[in-house]
C-alpha cells in the first residue's frame, strides 16, 4: 500500500512540475487567459458586494414595513371605543401578527407636526386624522396577505403598508441583479474561452509527446491531469488580483462611509464575514473557470484511446 | 502470443485495408512483413498495437482480445508491447536518458528501477555513453537505438516495429538488425515490417507477405521475393 501511495505522490510532483512549466512555456497566452480570469473575478467580486449589501437594505426595509390601519370614525365616544377593542382583539388574534401598535388622532398629528413642521399645527383645532393601528407581520413577505384580512375586517377606514415601496425596491434589485448576471455570464464564457484555447495549444505543442504516452502505456488519467493542474493554476492566478481588490476596496469604503451613516437605517454590511465570503467565492469560481476551461478543452483534442 | 482469424479492417473512407487474414506468431518468434506499400502492412501492425481494431475477426494478443477491451484496459495491455517507428518519435527536448526513462515515468515506476533498468538497456544499444546528448546531436542510427530502447525498457513480451531500417543507410540498418536479434535472442517476439531485401534475404527468418491485404506467403526462413 505504501508503495503504492508514494508513486502518486510522486506522480502529483510531476504533474504539478509538467503544468508550471507549460504555463510558462505558452507565455502571452497564459497571461491572457489569468488576465481574463482577473477582469471577470474583479467585476463578480464588486457586484457581489454590491448585491449582498443592497439585499442587507432590503431586508432592513421589509422588515420596517408596517401595515397602518386606519379605523373608521364613529361619532359616540364609547362605541368608538368598543369598536376599536374588538379590532385589536381581531388584529392580535390573527396568524401572522407580531405586534400591534394603537396611537390616536392626536398622537398621529404630532407625528405628522414633528416631520412636516409647524403649518400642520393649523389642524390642532379640527383633527382631520383618525386613530390607527400600527401592525406588524411575523414575516415581511406575509405583509400583504395579512393587509388584506385586517382590510376585511369591520371598522377598518382603509389599510395601508408602503405596497409600491416595496413593490419598486424589489423590482429595482432585480433589475439591476439580472442585468449584472448577464454581464458576469459572458465574461464568465470569455474567460472559460480563453483558457479553453491556452490548453488547446498546450496539447497541441505536446502532441507527440502524447502520442508516445499512449504508446507507451500511460493511462488516460495520467495523460489530461498536467492539463488540468494548468487550467486549475490560470483560473488560482487570476483569482488572486481581485481578492486582494475586493479587501482593500471594501475596507476603506466601510470605513470611510459607516461614520457617515451612522444611526440611518441604511448599514453596509460588516467587513469580517462579508469580504471573507466573498474572496471565497472568487477562489471557488476562480479554479471553476479554470478547471473547467481546460477540461473541455482537454476532453475535445485529447480523446485518449 | 499473437493470434489472428479472418480479421478484415475497412475503413470509414471505404477503403479495405485488411481482407481476411489469419495467422498464427508464437513467443520468441522473430517475423518479417514484407509487401508493396498501400499493401495493408501498416495495418496489420497497427491492429496488433490496438492502434486500430478490427472491423470483423478476432485479434489476440498475450491471450487478450484487443476489440474487447475497455478504454480503460488499453493502456494497460499497451505496457506489454514495445513499438519502433521509422521516424523513431523522440522527444527532442528530452536527453537520450529521459527519452528512455519517460516510458518507464509514464507508467508511474519507481524512480530506483528506472535508473537501474533505463542504463541496462542503454547499455544493450550501446548507448550508454551518449546518455546526456540530445537526439538532433545523434545520428539516424543511434536515434533509432534511443527509440528500440525505450521500446524494451518495460519489458514487453513482443516488439513491433514498422520500418525501423526505412530511413537508415545500410550500414546502419545492419547494427539496429543485430539489436533486433539481441533482443529476440532474450525471448521477446519481434514482428517488423520492412522493405529492405537484403536483410530480409541475409537475416532469414520467418516472411510473411501480404498484398491487397491479404497474406500471400508465409514462408519460414523465407526470402523477400520482390524485384525492385
Amino acid at each position: 500500500m505504501e508503495v503504492i501511495t508514494a508513486m502518486k505522490y510522486r506522480t502529483l510532483q510531476r504533474h504539478f512540475r509538467e503544468s508550471l512549466k507549460s504555463l510558462s512555456r505558452n507565455g502571452w497566452m497564459s497571461v491572457a487567459s489569468i488576465s481574463a480570469v482577473t477582469v471577470t473575478l474583479l467585476l463578480v467580486g464588486i457586484f457581489a458586494l454590491v448585491m449582498m449589501n443592497l439585499n442587507h437594505f432590503a431586508d432592513n426595509i421589509e422588515n420596517d414595513v408596517e401595515i397602518r390601519v386606519l379605523i373608521d370614525i364613529i361619532n359616540e365616544p364609547e362605541k368608538m371605543k368598543a369598536a376599536e377593542d374588538k379590532l385589536i382583539k381581531q388584529v392580535k388574534s390573527l396568524p401572522e401578527v407580531a405586534e400591534v401598535k394603537y396611537s390616536s388622532k392626536e398622537e398621529e398629528l404630532k407625528i405628522l407636526i414633528e416631520n412636516y413642521g409647524e403649518d400642520f399645527s393649523l389642524y390642532e383645532q379640527s383633527n382631520p386624522l383618525r386613530n390607527v393601528l400600527y401592525v406588524k407581520a411575523k414575516d415581511p413577505q406575509q405583509t400583504a396577505e395579512l393587509a388584506k384580512k385586517i382590510d376585511k375586517l369591520d371598522n377598518t377606514y382603509d389599510v395601508i403598508y408602503g405596497e409600491e415601496k416595496v413593490k419598486n425596491l424589489f423590482s429595482f434589485l432585480n433589475t439591476g441583479r439580472n442585468i449584472g448576471l448577464v454581464l458576469i455570464l459572458g465574461l464568465l464564457f470569455t474567460a472559460i474561452f480563453l483558457i479553453y484555447n491556452t490548453i488547446r495549444i498546450t496539447i497541441t505543442a505536446r502532441r507527440d509527446e502524447i502520442e508516445i504516452m499512449k504508446l507507451v502505456g500511460a493511462t488516460s488519467s495520467f495523460v489530461r491531469t498536467p492539463f488540468l493542474f494548468e487550467g486549475l493554476w490560470l483560473g488560482l492566478f487570476g483569482s488572486i488580483i481581485p481578492i486582494f481588490v475586493v479587501s482593500i476596496v471594501y475596507h476603506y469604503v466601510y470605513n470611510h462611509l459607516t461614520p457617515r451613516i451612522k444611526g440611518e437605517m441604511l448599514q453596509l454590511l460588516d467587513v469580517t464575514p462579508l469580504v471573507f465570503q466573498v474572496n471565497f467565492i472568487l477562489l471557488a469560481l476562480g479554479i471553476f473557470i479554470g478547471v473547467w476551461g481546460s477540461f473541455m478543452s482537454v476532453r475535445k483534442f485529447l480523446r485518449v484511446y | 502470443m499473437i493470434h489472428m482469424k479472418e480479421v478484415y479492417k475497412k475503413y470509414p473512407n471505404g477503403v479495405v485495408a485488411v481482407n481476411g487474414i489469419s495467422v498464427d506468431i508464437n513467443q520468441g518468434e522473430f517475423v518479417y512483413v514484407v509487401g508493396p506499400s498501400g499493401a495493408g502492412k501498416s495495418t496489420f501492425i497497427k491492429l496488433m498495437y490496438r492502434e486500430e481494431v478490427p472491423t470483423s475477426g478476432e485479434v489476440i494478443i498475450n491471450g487478450i482480445n484487443t476489440a474487447q477491451l475497455k478504454r480503460k484496459e488499453v493502456p494497460l495491455f499497451r505496457r506489454h508491447l514495445g513499438v519502433v517507428f521509422q521516424d523513431f518519435k523522440l522527444l527532442p527536448k528530452l536527453t537520450v536518458y529521459e527519452n528512455v526513462a519517460f516510458a518507464m515515468e509514464v507508467i508511474e515506476e519507481q524512480p530506483k528501477k528506472i535508473r537501474k533498468r533505463v542504463l541496462e538497456v542503454l547499455e544493450l544499444v550501446g548507448l550508454k555513453h551518449k546518455l546526456r546528448m540530445f537526439p538532433n546531436e545523434l545520428s539516424g542510427g543511434e536515434q533509432q537505438r534511443v527509440s528500440i530502447a525505450r521500446s524494451i525498457v518495460n519489458m514487453p513480451k513482443v516488439v513491433i516495429a514498422d520500418e525501423p531500417t526505412g530511413n537508415l543507410d545500410p550500414e546502419t540498418s545492419w547494427e539496429i538488425m543485430r539489436i533486433f536479434e539481441q533482443i529476440n535472442a532474450l525471448g521477446t517476439t519481434v514482428v517488423m515490417a520492412t522493405h529492405n531485401r537484403e536483410i530480409v534475404n541475409k537475416i532469414r527468418k520467418r516472411v510473411i507477405a501480404i498484398e491487397g491485404g491479404m497474406i500471400v506467403r508465409d514462408v519460414d526462413g523465407g526470402d523477400y521475393g520482390y524485384e525492385i
